[in-house]
C-alpha cells in the first residue's frame, strides 16, 4: 500500500526536476553574448513567477489577474527597504514575499466572495488600483520610480544582490527562485492543500460536502502564490535595478505572469516551465524581428501564435510531452440525473 | 435504541414552493432508510437540509441529539453525514484514487494515511482496477460508485445517497445494491432516495414516503407499497386497482388500454 502510482509518479517528477535544474545550471556557461543570457534569465523568472500564478489559478482554479500587484509590492518593499534602511535584498526578499503574501490576503478577503468570471474582474480592479496608489505616492519614487544604486564600497555581492557587469550571478538567482516555486508546487502536489485546491477548482459543492473548508482553502493557495511572487519581484527588482509603476505594477504584467502557465498547461506541474520555455523567446524574436517594421505588428503575430497553440492544445502544451493531460473540469457534464 | 439521525418538524420553501413541510422521522443506527416520492415530492431538499446545504426554515435535524441543521456543509461532514449527489459531481480533472483522497483528508492529514485509506475505500467499492483513470472518464455507473467511494473515505455516521441507482443497467444497479448492502455491514447507516423501485423496496429496512412536500407514511416496505393513500400519490390510481396484494413489484405492468378506475 506504501507504493502506489502517485508515490512513483512523483519520485520521477522530482528525478525530472533535478536533471533540468543542472541543465539549466550549465545552459548559460557556453553563452556569452549578453542579450540571449539576458534572455534567458527573464525566460527562468518567467517560470518561476507563472508558477507562483499557478498556486492558485491552476491548482486551485482562481483566475488571479493581480499577480502584479504582488511582484509590484515584493519588488518595492525589498527595494525601499534597501535604498531607506540598507537592509541587504536578500533579506529584503523575505520581507518582499511576506507583504507579497499578505498583500494576496487582503485581495482575497473580499474578492473570494466572488467566483468564476466575477473573482477576475474584481482582481484586474483591485491591481489597477495598487498600480494608481504607488503613481501618485511620492515617498515611494512616484511615478519616477527608485533607482538601486550600484554601491562600490560593496562591490559585487551575493548577499547584496549586486553584480555591475556579470549577468551569470542573476542567472543563477532566477534558477533559484524558479526552482524554489517549483519544488513548492511539487510538495503542494503530494500534500493534503494540493488535493483540497484541487477539488475546490473542480467542483466545490461536492469539496464541501467532503469537510474542505472553500474559503480558508483559497486563502492559503493565494498566500503562498502571493509571497512566491513577491520573492520575485524582490529578485527582479536587483536585477533590472531600476523600478517603477509601469515596469513592476503595470496591469499587462498580470497578464503576462499567468500566461506561460495557461498555455504551458494550467494546473501541472511542468507547464509553466515548458510555457516560458516557448513564450517568452517568441515574444522577444517576434520583438527583435519584426518589432521595428512597424506599431504592433510583433504583437499580432505573437497574439495570434498564442491563440493557434491554445487552439490546438487546450490542455496546454506540455500535453505534447506525454505528460497525463488532465481533462479540464467540467468537459463532460453528461448529467444522467 | 435513541435514533442515530432525527429529523424534527423540517420545513423549508424556495419562493413560494413548500419543498418540505413539518417533515419529522428518525433513522435509527445501522438501518438501511428509504426516501420515496413522487418528482417534487421534496426528496433532495431534505437532503440538502439534512448534509448543510439548506438551513430549514424551521424545525431542526439532529445526530445523536446535536443539532446539525443551520450547519455548514463542511461542518455536517466532519460530524459524520457524508452525501453523494443526484447529479454526479466527481473532481473530473483527477484519477480516481485522488478523488476519494479528498474524501480521506477529511479526517486525515498525513498524505500516506490518506492514499491508504483511499486505496481501502476503492478496494470496498471495487474500483481499485480504475485506481489511475481520470474521473472524468469513468461510466456513470462507475463515477456514482466513485460518489460512494469518496463520501465513504471521510468515514461517516450516516451516508446519504441520492439516486445512486437511477439511471443504470439492470445489472449495474444490481451491484450497486450489493455495495449498499457491504455499507451497511460495515456499520454505516444508510439513507436513501431512489426511484427504482424494484430495487429499493426489497433493500430497505423501512420506507418513508414522501408526497406534495409532506410524510405520507412510514414504515416497512411492504406495508409502505399496500398503503393506498401511497399507491394513489406515488403510483397512480391504474396500480391502485390492480396492484394491491400483489407482488411486491410496484411497478404497473407494461401498458393495458384503459384501466383508469379508483
Amino acid at each position: 500500500m506504501t507504493e502506489t502510482s502517485i508515490t512513483r509518479r512523483r519520485r520521477k517528477e522530482l528525478v525530472i526536476g533535478a536533471l533540468l535544474l543542472g541543465g539549466l545550471a550549465l545552459l548559460p556557461l557556453p553563452i556569452h553574448d549578453v542579450y540571449t543570457r539576458n534572455l534567458i534569465i527573464i525566460t527562468v523568472m518567467f517560470a518561476g513567477l507563472a508558477q507562483a500564478w499557478n498556486i492558485l489559478g491552476g491548482y486551485c482554479g482562481q483566475i488571479s489577474l493581480s499577480h502584479a500587484l504582488y511582484f509590484g509590492v515584493g519588488a518595492y518593499v525589498s527595494t525601499l527597504l534597501l535604498t531607506r534602511l540598507g537592509v541587504p535584498p536578500t533579506i529584503g526578499m523575505w520581507a518582499g514575499g511576506a507583504l507579497g503574501g499578505l498583500m494576496a490576503l487582503l485581495v482575497g478577503w473580499p474578492c473570494f466572495r466572488l467566483s468564476g468570471h466575477y473573482y477576475a474582474i474584481a482582481t484586474v480592479v483591485v491591481g489597477e488600483i495598487g498600480y494608481l496608489l504607488v503613481l501618485n505616492w511620492d515617498w515611494v519614487g512616484g511615478a519616477t520610480g527608485i533607482n538601486i544604486p550600484y554601491v562600490r564600497s560593496i562591490g559585487d555581492s551575493w548577499v547584496w544582490l549586486q553584480f555591475r557587469t556579470a549577468k551569470l550571478p542573476y542567472h543563477y538567482a532566477a534558477l533559484a527562485f524558479a526552482s524554489a516555486a517549483w519544488l513548492v508546487a511539487w510538495l503542494i502536489e503530494g500534500s493534503r492543500w494540493g488535493f483540497v485546491w484541487r477539488a475546490v477548482k473542480d467542483d466545490p459543492v461536492a469539496a464541501r460536502s467532503l469537510a474542505v473548508r472553500i474559503f480558508p482553502s483559497k486563502m492559503a493557495a493565494a498566500a503562498i502564490s502571493g509571497a512566491l511572487t513577491g520573492i520575485g519581484g524582490a529578485i527582479y527588482a536587483q536585477y533590472v535595478g531600476y523600478i517603477d509603476p509601469d515596469s513592476v505594477l503595470y496591469g499587462q504584467l498580470s497578464i503576462l505572469i499567468p500566461l506561460p502557465a495557461v498555455l504551458g498547461g494550467v494546473g501541472t506541474l511542468w507547464g509553466p516551465l515548458v510555457g516560458a520555455a516557448v513564450l517568452i523567446p517568441l515574444s522577444e524574436l517576434t520583438r527583435s524581428y519584426i518589432g521595428g517594421s512597424g506599431r504592433g505588428v510583433d504583437l499580432m503575430i505573437y497574439g495570434a501564435l498564442i491563440i493557434l497553440v491554445a487552439l490546438a492544445r487546450p490542455q496546454g502544451l506540455v500535453s505534447l510531452l506525454g505528460v497525463r493531460v488532465r481533462a479540464p473540469a467540467g468537459a463532460d457534464d453528461v448529467a444522467a440525473a | 435504541m435513541s435514533p442515530l439521525l432525527e429529523v424534527d418538524r423540517v420545513s423549508k420553501s424556495f419562493g413560494g414552493v413548500a419543498a418540505n413541510v413539518e417533515i419529522s422521522f428518525d433513522v435509527r443506527e445501522g438501518e438501511i432508510l428509504g426516501l420515496i416520492g413522487p418528482n417534487g415530492a421534496g426528496k433532495t431538499s431534505l437532503f440538502n437540509s439534512i448534509s448543510g446545504e439548506v438551513e430549514p426554515d424551521s424545525g431542526e435535524v439532529r445526530l445523536s441529539g446535536r443539532r446539525i441543521s443551520g450547519l455548514r456543509p463542511e461542518q455536517c461532514s466532519l460530524l459524520g453525514i457524508a452525501r453523494t449527489f443526484q447529479v454526479v459531481r466527481s473532481f473530473d480533472s483527477m484519477t480516481v484514487l485522488e478523488n476519494v483522497m479528498v474524501g480521506a483528508y477529511a479526517r486525515l492529514y498525513r498524505t500516506r494515511a490518506a492514499m491508504a485509506r483511499a486505496m481501502e475505500t476503492l478496494a470496498f467499492t471495487g474500483l481499485a482496477g480504475r485506481a489511475d483513470t481520470l474521473a472524468h472518464s469513468l461510466t456513470p455507473a462507475e463515477k456514482r460508485r466513485l460518489e460512494v467511494a469518496r463520501a465513504l473515505a471521510t468515514g461517516p455516521r450516516v451516508l446519504l445517497l441520492d439516486e445512486m441507482l437511477t439511471g443504470l443497467t439492470p445489472v449495474e444497479a444490481l451491484s450497486g445494491v450489493q455495495l449498499i448492502r457491504d455499507v451497511r455491514a460495515r456499520g454505516v447507516t444508510v439513507m436513501m432516495v431512489e426511484h427504482v423501485m424494484e430495487v429499493l423496496l426489497p433493500l430497505v429496512d423501512r420506507a418513508v414516503v414522501l408526497d406534495l412536500g409532506r410524510v405520507l407514511t412510514i414504515g416497512a416496505p411492504q406495508e409502505v407499497v399496500r398503503n393506498p393513500q401511497v399507491i394513489r400519490a406515488y403510483l397512480g390510481d391504474r396500480y391502485g386497482a390492480e396492484g394491491v396484494g400483489g407482488a411486491p413489484s410496484p411497478f404497473p405492468p407494461p401498458a393495458r388500454g384503459g384501466g383508469n378506475s379508483g
